[in-house]
């Protein structure tokens, strides 16, 4: 049948399986939102910002699986999706992005609102496409959720010309494409299953590629059978359960002293779908030192980038563990970890008295109702969630974490709650949240059970941090002590505006706040002097590791 | 430092040495030559990169190369290959140094293609170390213009790129 091409982009959006887009309409895409609303079986969710759908977008597809989708316009829209384009490149989020453009009479002659976003995208997209032939829109759409799906997922986006919203083309529905895979090599994992039977100190190091594998279940069973402990990085966090007796926290530069020594004393690395980021390894040359690593990836360049594999294995970490766990020897009650044990042991004891915004956080991970999913900006409050808040399950926590965007988590948490349709819970700090706060609106008129724990120290706490332990307290533009009063703020968007100041007030309000089927924005007054800590300074070695505070 | 000469087959498609250049200059890859043709296939390129660097360069750039989606096949191209350059030389000469100018190409197997009072044009077509050696014996008569293409190689055998397999295929 014939349709026009913004009607053609609408059937393959729904061809793929979208059922909620993020956007904002605009001049270059006003065909493409005439045939939304004549279409009117695709629920689209307009946002305060562009920025807010791209990471909402982001947000959904975490939380869900399933590939995100955002619209916005030419020019000014189509920047605005940068920050949360590269947001998804770097933590591999499968996301499509749809821009308008001028029509081809007037590309290249610097027209209103014209930009080169192709050109701009190119470094933080697996793949961009401007589409200047109607003919060609449907299969680069379809190929475009392909790609952003196949391998190690990623952002799309295709730019399509305002002439080819409105030019006509014949349209087939045709079923979503496979994403492209491949089976794991047999030979790899051999060398791998006798690495990993012939150490005595086995570590499990999880990444964000397990659980984009979906991959938790195999793991899982991978610690079980050879009984080694488990910690994941901050991407990780939910592919292993966290109240497992194998667990062993976070690893990295705010990872938990347990993971810390169990990662020195290992002899053998098993890195599932991780790129040794230098916030992770900290010291890429001495991180593996004279330990084996058997690493399994499904992005041939990330085997041997930063830290070199003894035993590498390319693919799929799902696949390749369902072959590899046949392969290796059952071990039963392995010394490792029980020296995991002790460690674990040994930290609580010596840990201590939580701080304000950490008690805050306890107590919220016991009353957030059943299902939650967690979204956090980045800072302190982003560290304290990781280290605080328990990860029970894959996609229950979505967090910027290779660009460590500001920012994202308002529209991250937008996203999770229209994917999931459940609570959501977004820990952020009152400097990421002034970054795109506005979005407490689309929260609203959506009315989303979203619970705000803004941890307002009056400054940014993690530049702080750092100046206070390498720049000799020379607190340049950090003390930034915001006059808002953000229970006002809340209100006056139509939110629900609750404060906690003291021990105290953290049960009550708490509970009511999660009793609020709406937003809710909790105003937590911590001290600007809480810290994140343990902590690696950067490229240092794990021995390092600071627990107490040291002043400079 | 050593050098890597790698052929890809790429989509022939606007843009595509975009993504290319842009990948080695985001990822500080530093490159000696580049060459793009067309092929026997109208939907794709050929390019003939030659790298500055290690091994860990050299994996790191094919792997990263691979993952354009534009990129098609990619391979790095063996020690024993067939490598090619072409040179175009504009060099300085009157009537006493014509003649000693001209027993030079006769050496190199270089053509004189044009002539003019002060000038002669010369081509040369072979490995590169070949045209630097050229290139050092016409310096001393006066190099007016120099164009080199860059070096552009093949295998040797039966064996071609389009044997190798795909990333895209590989995942």
């Amino acid at each position: 049948m014939k349709k026009i091409g913004a009607e053609i982009l609408i059937e393959c959006l729904k061809e793929q399986g979208a059922d909620t887009v993020f956007g904002y309409p605009g001049g270059a895409v006003l065909d493409i939102y005439d045939a939304l609303y004549r279409d009117g079986t695709l629920n689209h969710v307009i946002t305060a910002h562009e920025q807010g759908a791209a990471h909402a977008a982001d947000g959904y597809a975490r939380s869900t699986g399933k590939t995100g989708v955002v619209i916005a316009t030419s020019g000014p829209g189509a920047t605005n999706l940068v920050t949360g384009i590269a947001t998804a490149f770097m933590d591999s989020v499968p996301l499509v992005a749809v821009t308008g453009n001028v029509g081809i009479n007037f590309l290249g002659r610097d027209s209103f609102q014209e930009i080169d976003i192709t050109g701009i995208t190119l470094p933080v997209t697996k793949h961009n496409y401007i589409v200047k032939d109607v003919n060609e829109l449907a299969d680069t759409v379809r190929e475009a959720f392909r790609i952003a799906n196949s391998g190690r997922k990623g952002p799309v986006l295709i730019d399509i010309l305002k002439n080819v919203q409105t030019a006509e083309a014949e349209y087939e529905p045709q079923k979503p494409l496979l994403p492209a895979h491949k089976p794991v090599r047999k030979g790899a994992l051999t060398g791998a299953a006798e690495a990993i039977n012939s150490a005595k100190k086995p570590l499990l190091m999880i990444g964000g590629g397990a659980i984009a594998s979906e991959a938790s279940a195999e793991i899982l069973a991978l610690a079980e059978k050879i009984g080694a402990p488990a910690a994941c990085t901050l991407m990780g966090l939910g592919a292993f359960p966290a109240s497992h007796p194998l667990f062993c926290g976070m690893m990295g530069m705010h990872g938990t002293h347990t993971a810390a020594k169990l990662c020195m004393e290992s002899d053998c690395i098993i890195a599932l779908g991780t790129r040794f980021s230098d916030r992770v390894a900290l010291n890429r040359d001495k991180f593996a030192e004279g330990k084996s690593v058997v690493q399994i990836d499904i992005d041939d360049a990330e085997i041997d980038k930063n830290v070199t594999a003894t035993h590498s294995v390319l693919g799929d970490i799902k696949e390749a563990l369902k072959t590899l766990l046949p392969m290796l020897e059952p071990v039963k009650n392995r010394a490792f970890a029980q020296t995991a044990q002790a460690y674990k042991a040994e930290e609580k004891a010596g840990a201590k008295a939580p701080e304000l915004g950490h008690k805050i956080l306890i107590e919220a991970a016991k009353l957030a109702p059943e299902g939650s999913v967690v979204a956090t900006d980045v800072g302190q409050h982003q560290m304290w969630t990781a280290q605080y808040f328990p990860v029970e399950r894959p996609r229950a926590l979505c967090t910027s974490g290779g660009l460590g965007t500001m920012g994202y988590g308002m529209g991250a948490a937008i996203g999770a709650a229209f994917g999931t349709k459940k609570h959501v819970v977004l820990v952020t700090g009152d400097g990421s949240f002034n970054m795109n706060l506005n979005e407490l609106s689309t929260a609203v008129t959506n009315n989303l059970p979203i619970t705000i724990l803004l941890m307002n120290n009056r400054a940014l706490g993690m530049v702080r941090q750092w100046q206070k332990l390498f720049y000799k307290n020379r607190f340049s533009q950090t003390n930034v002590h915001k006059k808002t009063d953000y229970v006002k703020f809340a209100e006056s968007f139509g939110a629900t505006g609750l404060r906690i100041e003291k021990e105290e007030e953290i049960a009550p309000v708490l509970q009511r706040a999660f009793s609020i089927s709406s937003p809710v924005l909790v105003d937590c007054r911590v001290s600007e002097d809480e810290n994140v800590l343990p902590m690696i300074k950067p490229g240092q070695t794990y021995d390092t590791i600071m627990t107490e505070w040291e002043e400079s | 430092m050593n050098q890597y000469t790698i052929s890809a087959l790429v989509s022939n498609k606007s843009g595509v040495l975009t993504r290319v250049a842009a990948l080695f200059a985001r990822r500080g890859y530093n490159i000696h030559s580049l060459s793009v043709c067309t092929t026997e296939d109208p939907a794709l390129s050929r390019m003939t990169i030659v790298l500055n660097g290690d091994e860990y360069i050299l994996s790191q750039m094919m792997k990263q190369m691979d993952k354009l989606i534009d990129v098609k096949k990619i391979k790095r191209v063996e020690e024993g290959a067939v490598y090619r350059e072409l040179l175009l030389a504009k060099v300085k000469t009157d009537a006493s140094t014509r003649s000693a100018v001209i027993e030079l190409c006769q050496i190199f197997r270089a053509n004189v293609i044009d002539i003019s009072p002060e000038t002669l044009v010369l081509e040369l077509t072979g490995k590169p170390v070949k045209l630097d050696g050229f290139v050092n014996m016409l310096l001393p008569y006066g190099i007016v213009e120099l164009a080199r293409t860059g070096v552009t190689a093949i295998s040797r055998g039966k064996r071609c790129i389009k044997d190798e397999a795909d990333y895209k295929e590989k995942i």
